[in-house]
């Protein structure tokens, strides 16, 4: 045999794609008994458009190039598959066994095929180890981009979720904070409080922490900054849902509140702000 | 070259800031509104920066001097119409105005000046004064 390597790989591929599919086939079945996340069937058509796929990449131009324009089509599939894979809760390693399975029918093909000639044999061998090797570690990259997606997806999701601006009255939004005031979650919160009184025209909001477990230097900090901002506006701010340990830090602390108003639950918060906005009302009305 | 108009409503003086600030114009209105103030005796200064996108520490010193300047020649400095990201930007800078009362919007800012001090136009001689 006087080939070159990659020359008989493909052809390797090529004339045996069937024979490979189905030893391959067994390999991931008997990987995958223990559950039934994916079905036979869906395996196997995914395996047969993989192989296809790959044999044709492999017949023109550089064989290992996974990277390049020949195996496009060949990275979209595997693309779809680890997608696909990491949203069924596969685990990095179940999706990279896709690729790696496909080792052991394609070995056993090379070395019934090059049984006599061991210089020939070893270097195919080396060659389809390192194409595997660039399709699995590919695999492997698009799971955790994947999975890094939806993370990024879910915090965003997070950060809009925690920061609902309501209304409770005329003139009068509530904040309702929940969860742990870091410096990226305290912005979009100051953004939208102070969007929110834009466009309402509020004189007065409730920002309520009941929901946020600590309070540090930095947090009361963030919240001081937020009351600074709205005032400079034009709105005051009253802080409500005061837990006794809140209270207990902050003055341990040695937190200065300055003059913001502080009341103990919501209810109290919103009963001075009805006065407040009450009694402005009623002066207005007397002076005609 | 830009000027910044005074306009005078009753007692009340407005100033609305529609140009960008820069060191020449802003000594000049302080100027024409100190003048302004002790002329017509008014008791309040609206200063309405609704249509300023950026601020600097010049342009929030200069808010709080004009403020200053005014409570001075006894009239109270109303700003209003400062927009959210106006405002996270003086607060990062650490100017939080203090001493001058904000309020959202003009009409606003003339209800909040009209009953903090309602007993003034009712005096005679601040009727007086005024009519010099």
């Amino acid at each position: 045999m006087s080939a070159a390597p990659d020359a008989i790989l493909s052809r390797l591929l090529k004339t045996h794609e069937s024979d490979i599919l189905d030893e391959w086939m067994r390999e991931q079945m008997d990987a995958l008994s223990f559950g039934s996340k994916i079905k036979e069937s869906e395996l196997r058509s995914q395996a047969a458009e993989f192989l296809s796929l790959l044999q044709s990449a492999a017949q023109t131009g550089n064989i290992t190039d996974v990277q390049g324009p020949s195996y496009g089509r060949v990275r979209d599939m595997l693309g779809d598959v680890s997608r696909s894979r990491s949203f069924q809760g596969f685990s990095p390693s179940e999706t990279a066994r896709f690729v790696f399975s496909l080792k052991r029918p394609l070995f056993a093909r090379i070395q019934t095929e090059l049984a006599n000639d061991g210089k020939s044999l070893a270097a195919v061998t080396w060659l389809a180890t390192e194409l595997l090797d660039k399709l699995g570690l590919y695999t492997t990259e698009i799971y955790q981009k994947s999975r890094d997606e939806v993370i990024a997806r879910q915090q965003e999701e997070l950060l809009e979720l925690s920061t609902p601006v309501v209304k409770l009255w005329d003139g009068i939004l509530a904040l309702p904070m929940i969860g742990t005031l870091d410096s990226a979650r305290t912005q979009v919160v100051m953004e939208s409080l102070l969007q929110r009184i834009v466009e309402t025209g509020a004189e007065i909001a409730i920002i309520d922490i009941t929901g946020v477990p600590t309070v540090d230097t930095l947090t009361a900090q963030h919240l001081l900054k937020t009351v600074t901002a709205a005032r400079l506006m034009g709105a005051e701010c009253i802080i409500s849902g005061i837990r006794p340990q809140i209270a207990q830090t902050i003055v341990h602390l040695g937190v200065d509140l300055g003059n913001v108003i502080t009341k103990a639950t919501l209810a109290d918060a919103f009963r001075r702000a009805l006065e407040m906005t009450g009694q402005r009302e009623k002066l207005y009305k007397a002076r005609g | 070259m830009d000027r910044i108009p005074i306009l005078k409503l009753r007692d009340l003086l407005l100033v609305t800031i529609q140009v960008d600030m820069h060191d020449r114009l802003a000594l000049q209105l302080q100027d024409e509104l100190t003048t302004r103030i002790s002329e017509t005796g008014a008791r309040g200064v609206l200063i309405d920066i609704s249509s300023l996108d950026i601020v600097d520490s010049f342009i929030g010193r200069m808010i709080s001097n004009i403020a200053a300047m005014a409570r001075v020649l006894d009239a109270e400095t109303v700003v209003v119409g400062m927009r959210p990201a106006v405002a996270i930007t003086l607060v990062e800078l650490g100017l939080t105005l203090p001493g001058v009362r904000t309020a959202l919007n003009v009409d606003k800012g003339m209800a909040l000046l009209e009953h903090t001090s309602p007993a003034r136009v009712d005096q005679p001689e601040a009727d007086a004064r005024s009519q010099d």
